[in-house]
C-alpha cells in the first residue's frame, strides 16, 4: 500500500500544474481528500483502499470518450463489490496482503501419459485410434529411425555434407502428424522429418534434399535436412530458431479469416522458448485468436546447454497461461498421448479459433547434428539410458504386440526393407546431377531484376573463360 | 526546413518527364494522369491522406488483404489508415500488441497464405527488432523453398526521415540496411501522387516491399491526386527535372531540398538534371546512366549517413560503368556519421547550401 501512496502523491502536484490533463477532473474533492488523509492513509488499508475506490468515474471515463462514442460505457465500479476495480484489462480484486505470487508452482505441472514404459495403458482418457493408423504410425517411426542412422552414416562417410537426427523423438513427429488432416500446414524447426515422412514424402524424395540434385525441390540452395513441400503443406526449413512460429500464427489467422476447417502447426524446441519470435507468437496468437497448435519438443538439451541453463520456469507448459494460452504437458515419447493432446488441441484451435500450447516432455538421444559430438557435455550413460528405457519405438512396439498387431517377424522385415529403402535412395540421389548455375539466379525475386541478369552473363562469362565445371 | 508553401509548389509541379520521353522533352506521367482524358478527377491532398487512398483501394480491390500495426485502428499516429476500420471490420484492420517482430512474422505468415499483408511499423527508427524477420525470413522464403512458397504480398509501411523536431528515435533514414537485402524490394516516394501510385504498386507486386514514408511530408505536402487506383511502376527512375552540366540522384524529401538547390545553380548559370529513384532495389541505372552519360557528372543526396549510405552503391554503379565520361568525382551529400541530433539537426542535414556548394566544386572541378 505505502507504493500506492508515494506513487498517487507524486502524480498529484502534476495534476495540480496541468489543469486539463484530464480534462473533466473536478480538482478540489479529489486532491483534498488526498492531502486531508495524506498521514492517515499510510494507517489503515481501509482508509488508503477508500480512497483507491474515490478515484473519480471521470478519471478513466475520458478513455472510453476517445473510443466511439456509442459504445457502451462498462460500469467502472461494480455496485454488489466495492472490493474490485474495473481497471482497463478488467475487473480486479484488492487485498490486502503484501504477498507476492511463488516463482514456483507448489508441484510441477503434471504430465500426460497413455502409455507405460512397457507399453500399457495407463490412461482410461485418450483418443483411440484406427488400428490401420496405429500400424503405419510405427512403420513410420521405425522408418524414421532408419532413415536418420542410414543418412548419419553417409554424413560420416562424407556422402552428404550435414544431417539432423530426430532419434528419441520418433513419436513427437509420426503422432502428431497423425493426429493432424493434410490440410493443417506445418511450420517446422528442423528436427520433424517425420511429420514429413507420414504426410507422404518419399526416402527418395529426402535424399534427393539431402544430396542438393535437380530433384530437390528446394533447388540445391540449403544445408541437407531442409526439406520443404507444398504439396505435403511442409513449410521449407529454416536454420534460424523460432523464426517459423510467428508465421504460424500469421497462416492461422488466414485460415480462420478464410473460414478454413484447418489450422497450423509449429513445432520448436526447449531452446526456441528463450527467443523474442516464441513470445511474439505466443502474445499474437492469443490477441489475434489465431487456431495454431504451438509444439514444443522439449528434449532437454539445447545443443549443449540444458534446460536449466535455458530457463528457470516449470518447462513451457506454464508459460501458456502468462499469455492467454491453453496448454498441457504430454509425455513425448508416448505416442499414444503425444496423438491424443494434438488431436483434442486440433479440435479446439478449429472450433474455438484458440492456439494451444503443447510441452512434450522427451530427450534428444541423437546429437544435436553431425556437427555435434554430445558426449563431450552429457555422460554417455545419460544419453544410453533415455535411448534404452524410454524408446518411444519400442513402447509403441509393445504395446502393438500386445494388442495383437505386431511381431518379431515383421518386424525384422521391416527394419531390413527400411534400410535398403534409404541405402537405395541415397545411391540413386549421389548419382543425380546437380542443379544448373541458372538456379542461382532464379526466385530471389517472382522475376530475375537487371542487377540479376547482369551477374548471370558475369558469371557465365567466368565460368566459360576458366573452363570451370558448372554440372558440379 | 523548407516552408510548406515550397512544398505545396513542389507538387504543384508534377512529373515533368517520364524516363523513357525525356529525350523527347515531353511531358507524361500525372500530366496525363489529371487530363480529362485520364484517369478522371483530382484533388489536391497531402501524403497521409493519399496513403490513405491508396490503403481504401487496396482493401477494396482484394478481399483477402490486410492492414495492421501499433495503433493503426483509430487511424494511425499520423492518421494514414483513418477510416480503414469502420469501413473494412476490425478483422482485416486491427491493432497488434507493441511488438515489431511479431507483427513482420506475423505478416509473412499471412502473405504466405496468398494475402496481402500491409504491415505498418510505427516508425522507421522501430524497424530494427523486425530486421532478422525481414532479412533472414522474408527475402529468403521464395528463394529457399525453391518457390515452392513465396511472402510476395507482404509490404512494410514506415515513417521515414527528418521531421524538423524528431532527434534519434524518430528521424532515421535506415534504408541503406535494407537495399542490402536481396529479394526484398526498397521503395520510397516523394510526394502525394507518387506515394499513393508506388504503395500501390508495392502492395501489388509479387515480392516483399519495405515501403518508408516521408514523415515530413505527411501533412506539408500538398498536391493534385487522382482519386482512382492508378499504379506507378517500381525499379523506374523519373527524370523531375532536365539539365545538361550534372546529374543529381536522390529519394524521398530530400528531393524538394535539392531541387531547390538546382533552381539557384540555375542562377549561376548551371543546368541541373534531377532524377528521382523512386525504388532502390532493384534500381534503375539505366536512367541513371543515361543521365550522367549526358552531364558527365553525378551527385548524390541522402539524409542517411554518408558512410555506407546507399549513395555508395550508386555511386561505385556509375564509376563502373562511366569512368571515361566523369569529369569530376561522384559527390555525395549526406548526412553526417553520427546519430540524428535534435538542436543540430541543420547543421547534420544535407541542406541546400551543403547541395550547392557540391554542385559548384563538382562543375568546377
Amino acid at each position: 500500500m505505502a507504493l500506492y501512496l508515494s506513487k498517487y502523491g507524486k502524480i498529484l502536484p502534476h495534476l495540480q500544474r496541468k489543469k486539463g490533463f484530464l480534462g473533466l477532473i473536478s480538482r478540489s474533492p479529489w486532491s483534498s481528500r488526498f492531502r486531508q488523509n495524506g498521514a492517515a492513509l499510510s494507517d489503515s488499508s481501509r482508509t488508503s483502499h477508500a480512497v483507491l475506490c474515490e478515484i473519480p468515474i471521470v478519471f478513466t471515463s475520458r478513455r472510453f470518450e476517445s473510443v466511439r462514442a456509442d459504445k457502451e460505457l462498462i460500469p467502472l465500479q461494480s455496485a454488489s463489490d466495492p472490493q474490485a476495480l474495473n481497471f482497463p484489462g478488467g475487473i480486479v480484486k484488492f487485498t490486502p496482503e503484501l504477498k507476492f505470487l511463488s516463482e514456483y508452482p507448489e508441484e510441477r505441472m503434471h504430465c500426460y501419459r497413455v502409455l507405460g514404459e512397457n507399453g500399457e495403458i495407463v490412461s482410461s482418457n485418450f483418443v483411440q485410434i484406427d488400428k490401420d493408423i496405429a500400424l503405419k504410425m510405427y512403420k513410420d517411426m521405425v522408418t524414421l529411425q532408419t532413415m536418420d542412422t542410414v543418412f548419419y552414416e553417409a554424413q560420416r562417410q562424407g556422402r552428404i555434407s550435414f544431417y539432423v537426427t530426430a532419434i528419441g523423438e520418433e513419436a513427437v513427429n509420426i503422432a502428431s502428424a497423425a493426429a493432424l488432416r493434410m490440410d493443417d500446414l506445418v511450420f517446422p524447426q528442423y528436427r520433424e522429418a517425420g511429420v514429413l515422412l507420414w504426410r507422404g514424402f518419399t526416402i527418395q524424395e529426402f535424399a534427393d534434399q539431402c544430396f542438393g540434385n535437380k530433384n530437390d525441390y528446394g533447388k540445391g540452395r540449403q544445408m541437407p535436412a531442409h526439406y520443404g513441400s507444398s504439396k505435403h503443406n511442409y513449410f521449407t526449413i529454416a536454420s534460424t530458431v523460432a523464426t517459423q512460429i510467428p508465421h504460424a500464427v500469421g497462416a492461422a489467422y488466414s485460415l480462420k479469416m478464410d473460414g478454413q476447417d484447418a489450422c497450423t502447426i509449429t513445432y520448436f524446441g526447449d531452446g526456441g522458448t528463450s527467443t523474442g519470435d516464441f513470445h511474439a507468437a505466443m502474445n499474437f496468437a492469443a490477441v489475434m485468436e489465431a487456431p495454431v497448435i504451438l509444439f514444443c519438443r522439449n528434449n532437454g538439451w539445447a545443443i549443449s546447454t540444458p534446460v536449466d541453463e535455458q530457463f528457470r520456469s516449470d518447462g513451457i507448459v506454464v508459460r501458456g497461461q502468462a499469455y492467454g494460452v491453453r496448454s498441457i504437458r504430454v509425455d513425448g515419447n508416448d505416442a499414444l498421448a503425444v496423438f491424443s493432446a494434438v488431436h483434442a488441441a486440433r479440435e479446439m484451435a478449429i472450433s474455438e479459433s484458440k492456439p494451444v500450447l503443447i510441452e512434450a516432455l522427451t530427450y534428444r538421444a541423437g546429437h544435436h547434428t553431425t556437427s555435434d559430438d554430445s558426449s563431450r557435455y552429457r555422460p554417455a550413460e545419460e544419453i544410453e539410458w533415455w535411448r534404452a528405457a524410454q524408446d518411444p519405438v519400442a513402447r509403441f512396439r509393445k504395446w502393438l504386440e500386445g494388442e495383437g498387431l505386431w511381431e518379431a517377424q515383421s518386424e525384422a522385415e521391416l527394419r531390413a526393407y527400411a534400410r535398403n529403402e534409404v541405402l537405395r535412395a541415397i545411391q540413386v540421389a549421389e548419382r543425380i546431377n546437380k542443379p544448373s548455375v541458372e538456379e542461382v539466379f532464379t526466385d530471389v525475386y517472382d522475376v530475375p531484376p537487371p542487377n540479376l541478369a547482369d551477374q548471370e552473363i558475369s558469371l557465365g562469362e567466368t565460368i566459360r573463360r576458366h573452363q570451370l565445371d558448372s554440372s558440379v | 526546413m523548407a516552408s510548406s508553401s515550397i512544398f505545396r509548389r513542389i507538387g504543384g509541379l508534377v512529373v515533368l518527364s517520364s524516363r523513357r520521353a525525356c529525350s523527347r522533352g515531353l511531358s507524361t506521367g500525372s500530366e496525363e494522369l489529371i487530363s480529362s482524358r485520364g484517369i478522371g478527377t483530382a484533388k489536391p491532398i497531402n501524403l497521409f491522406s493519399a496513403i490513405n487512398q491508396a490503403l481504401h483501394i487496396a482493401l477494396e480491390s482484394d478481399p483477402r488483404s490486410y492492414v495492421f500495426g501499433e495503433d493503426v485502428g483509430f487511424g494511425g499516429v499520423f492518421r494514414c489508415t483513418t477510416g480503414l476500420a469502420d469501413r473494412f471490420g476490425k478483422q482485416r484492420v486491427f491493432n497488434t500488441p507493441l511488438c515489431e517482430q511479431g507483427i513482420v512474422g506475423f505478416a509473412i505468415g499471412l502473405a504466405a497464405m496468398g494475402n496481402r499483408a500491409i504491415a505498418e511499423i510505427q516508425f522507421a527508427d522501430y524497424i530494427f527488432p523486425a530486421f532478422d524477420q525481414i532479412v533472414n525470413e522474408a527475402s529468403k522464403f521464395r528463394y529457399r523453398s525453391g518457390n515452392q512458397f513465396n511472402c510476395g504480398g507482404l509490404t512494410i509501411r514506415a515513417p521515414y526521415g527528418a521531421v524538423g523536431h524528431g532527434g534519434h528515435y524518430h528521424s532515421q533514414s535506415p534504408e541503406a540496411f535494407f537495399c542490402h537485402v536481396p529479394g526484398i524490394k526498397v521503395v520510397i516516394p516523394r510526394s502525394p501522387q507518387q506515394a499513393k501510385g508506388l504503395l500501390l504498386s508495392s502492395i501489388r507486386d509479387p515480392n516483399p516491399v519495405v515501403f518508408f514514408e516521408p514523415k515530413l511530408l505527411y501533412r506539408l505536402a500538398v498536391e493534385e491526386v487522382p482519386e482512382k487506383d492508378y499504379m506507378v511502376p517500381l525499379s523506374e527512375a523519373e527524370v523531375i527535372r532536365e539539365g545538361s552540366d550534372i546529374t543529381l540522384v536522390g529519394w524521398g524529401a530530400q528531393l524538394s531540398i535539392m531541387e531547390q538547390a538546382c533552381i539557384e545553380a540555375e542562377k549561376d548559370g548551371i543546368s541541373c538534371e534531377l532524377i528521382d529513384l523512386k525504388t532502390l532495389i532493384p534500381w534503375d541505372k539505366e536512367t541513371v546512366e543515361a543521365s550522367v552519360n549526358k552531364t558527365g557528372r553525378l551527385l548524390v543526396s541522402h539524409e542517411a549517413p554518408v558512410t555506407g549510405g546507399f549513395g555508395a552503391e550508386i555511386s561505385a554503379s556509375i564509376v563502373e560503368r562511366c569512368f571515361l565520361r566523369l569529369e569530376a568525382p561522384v559527390s555525395r551529400v549526406c548526412g553526417l556519421d553520427t546519430p540524428f541530433p535534435l538542436v543540430f539537426e541543420p547543421f547534420y542535414l544535407p541542406s541546400k547550401i551543403k547541395i550547392l556548394d557540391a554542385i559548384k566544386s563538382t562543375v568546377n572541378y
